[in-house]
């Protein structure tokens, strides 16, 4: 078939037809995650901005134990490894050591809003001038799809298999507002990478987030409420659609709290 | 032209602070407790931003506290926390990752009687978490035991040294009545503090942003393959056996001729001491063997001395925890006696010569 084109596959691939390509701050390491899963993307923005900003000798990630924990093996810069829930501590060794570096966490929402919820509070309270990127899937998905602070009410989980009942099992915790209520806080917004749109309204968010760590603002903070289409056991598709109509009610996409 | 002596009369909790500043110190979090608040609150009315540009930050937890120093390690730079025992024990999480990750750094670790909340007074019933290792997985750290203010400010530089020339945390086990006592300490000249590049060119595997000359650098405790994972525990495990071969550290004390041993570290090397004196002033030849790291170990003197002498007491203010370490270096070769006060109390040098000559002496049979 291809010798039947009209054009050949060495015309097309020049130099001045390339309209896009993947950012070299992502290694050639396949991706651990799910097929449909949101984290992909989420790195690949994230790299994108520190690569157009030509960060990425100034970078320093943490990454702490979670579906991402192994973020490090497809993100090409430096990084460290946290333990569960601590990521926003080590960020800040960092950080008051290396004040001129960009340095960001990336956690889930069981790290960030169950055992990290001290961690995270006081970093943000103390103002630290980082960024933390908060991928909030309503569910713990490493472990195989356990409860999380997030997991919405009724919400079916292996270790809530009759549904989340919130009178025994608490309730699903919007750290984000709780976040955004203290003064060390700069920048808060919850975003999404389920559609093309929402996926370049995501990267204006993260790229808003390194400018104001740039400017010593203090902590930003951008959420992404993404699925978990293997924990809530349905298909992407299913999933996309059962989070526009379950988690964003619950979650609303949008900035929580923009510099005055 | 005779430089003088830079000597002060200081708590041996403000002779560490004052040690890490002066050893060049980058970065100092921690939490508040007693017996050992001082050392924060001496670093904070020290300025040390402005003295040495160095960090010091009160975290929100010792948890937090021990997390802080794993991201500065990370970066190569020298950092510091210190708690009390109920606070080691929070932080027994990050020691793990930070031997997982071989991340150097320094602790210290002012002991107070527990378990649990214990008392605040001194104890040294922490000797098996520190030199066995508290945190998961299998992994030791170089443990050293100041006997003086002196030592709580002379371990700080050789704490940095240790932890950097073997990317390992080195632990400080002091105790209450060393951290809280004051005596006279001959300080040093301040060694300035690394600066980014220096770090960069002294320690590669540091992450400070990764440059296009070099691969990306990053530090985890994790892999997720078997075959790997064995490889590096054994690499773990020869670093451990070359700190064993080559930083052993112990003082003999009147040793030579000693026909009974005590054995003993910090607080309780220097009742001993004095009980060793009360000794031989009745005639009794009595040596001390003080332990200067716990790990690694003296194994070998304690096996030398154990063939020498006609019993050997150790002195602890625990229940007997070092006892297990000393009775493997002597190895069944003479009688190994235990004696320590708990929960706070220190035992006086007539107790333990007391005790020295009822076990050993007054019991011995003469053939």
């Amino acid at each position: 078939m291809l010798e039947t084109l009209p054009i050949t596959k060495e015309e097309i691939c020049k130099p001045e037809n390339l309209v896009y390509s993947r950012t070299h701050l992502m290694t050639d390491a396949a991706l651990s995650y799910c097929p449909g899963c949101g984290h992909g993307t989420i790195h690949r923005m994230i790299m994108e901005v520190i690569d157009e900003m030509n960060l990425q000798a100034d970078t320093i990630g943490v990454a702490p134990v979670g579906c991402s924990v192994l973020a490090y093996e497809f993100l090409n810069i430096d990084m460290q490894q946290a333990a569960h829930g601590r990521a926003p501590a080590v960020a800040t060794g960092i950080k008051r050591l290396m004040p001129n570096k960009f340095v960001f966490t990336y956690q889930g929402d069981g790290d960030l809003a169950a055992i990290g919820t001290a961690e995270t509070i006081h970093a943000c309270n103390r103002g630290e001038n980082i960024t933390i990127f908060y991928v909030n899937n309503g569910i713990y998905g490493m472990t195989g799809g356990q409860m999380a602070p997030t997991t919405l009410p009724q919400m079916k989980t292996a270790t809530s298999p009759f549904g989340r009942n919130v009178e025994t099992m608490g309730y699903p915790l919007k750290i984000t507002e709780l976040i955004a209520m203290l003064p060390g806080t700069y920048f808060v917004t919850r975003q999404s990478v389920h559609t093309a749109a929402n996926v370049r309204k995501t990267k204006k968010a993260i790229q808003k987030a390194i400018e104001y760590q740039k400017l010593n603002k203090g902590l930003s903070f951008v959420e992404i409420v993404s699925n978990c289409n293997s924990g809530w056991k349905m298909t992407p598709v299913e999933a996309n659609k059962w989070m526009e109509e379950n988690m964003f009610p619950f979650y609303p996409l949008g900035d929580i709290k923009v510099p005055k | 032209m005779s430089a003088t002596k830079d000597i002060r009369l200081m708590k041996g909790n403000e002779a560490f602070a004052e040690g890490i500043i002066r050893a060049g110190c980058d970065g100092y979090f921690g939490y508040p407790i007693t017996p050992q608040s001082e050392v924060l609150e001496y670093l904070s009315i020290q300025k040390t931003k402005e003295r040495t540009g160095m960090v010091v930050l009160q975290a929100e937890s010792e948890i937090a506290s021990i997390h802080m120093v794993y991201g500065g390690a990370g970066c190569g730079k020298r950092v510091v926390t210190s708690s009390s025992s109920p606070g080691i024990s929070l932080m027994q999480e990050g020691f793990s990752y930070l031997a997982g990750a071989e991340l150097p750094c320094l602790l210290m670790n002012v002991v107070r009687g527990g378990p649990g909340l214990g008392t605040i007074q001194p104890s040294q019933s922490d000797y098996f978490q520190a030199v066995k290792g508290g945190g998961h997985g299998d992994y030791k750290m170089i443990v050293l035991a100041p006997a003086s203010v002196q030592e709580m400010y002379d371990f700080t530089k050789l704490g940095f040294d240790l932890a950097f020339k073997y990317r390992t945390q080195v632990m400080i086990l002091s105790d209450g009545a060393i951290g809280q006592m004051m005596e006279k300490v001959e300080l040093d000249e301040q060694i300035p503090r690394l600066t980014d590049e220096e770090i960069i060119k002294k320690y590669p595997w540091v992450t400070t942003g990764k440059t296009s000359d070099r691969e990306r650098n990053y530090i985890t405790s994790l892999d997720l393959n078997p075959a790997r994972h064995e490889i590096l525990n054994r690499k773990f495990q020869a670093k451990f056996k070359k700190i064993e071969q080559n930083e052993v550290r112990f003082e003999r004390i009147d040793c030579d001729d000693a026909e009974y041993l005590f054995v003993a570290y910090g607080s309780s090397a220097r009742v001993c001491e004095k009980a060793v004196q009360l000794g031989r002033a009745k005639g009794i030849k009595i040596g001390l063997l003080r332990l200067i790291t716990l790990f690694p170990f003296p194994y070998d003197e304690v096996a030398r001395l154990a063939k020498q002498v006609e019993g050997i007491l150790t002195i602890e203010m625990s229940a007997g925890q070092m006892i297990e370490d000393v009775r493997l270096g002597v190895n069944g070769a003479v009688q190994v006696e235990h004696f320590g006060r708990l929960g706070g109390i220190m035992p006086a040098p007539e107790e333990v010569l007391n005790v020295m000559e009822e076990k050993f002496i007054k019991t011995k049979v003469y053939a």
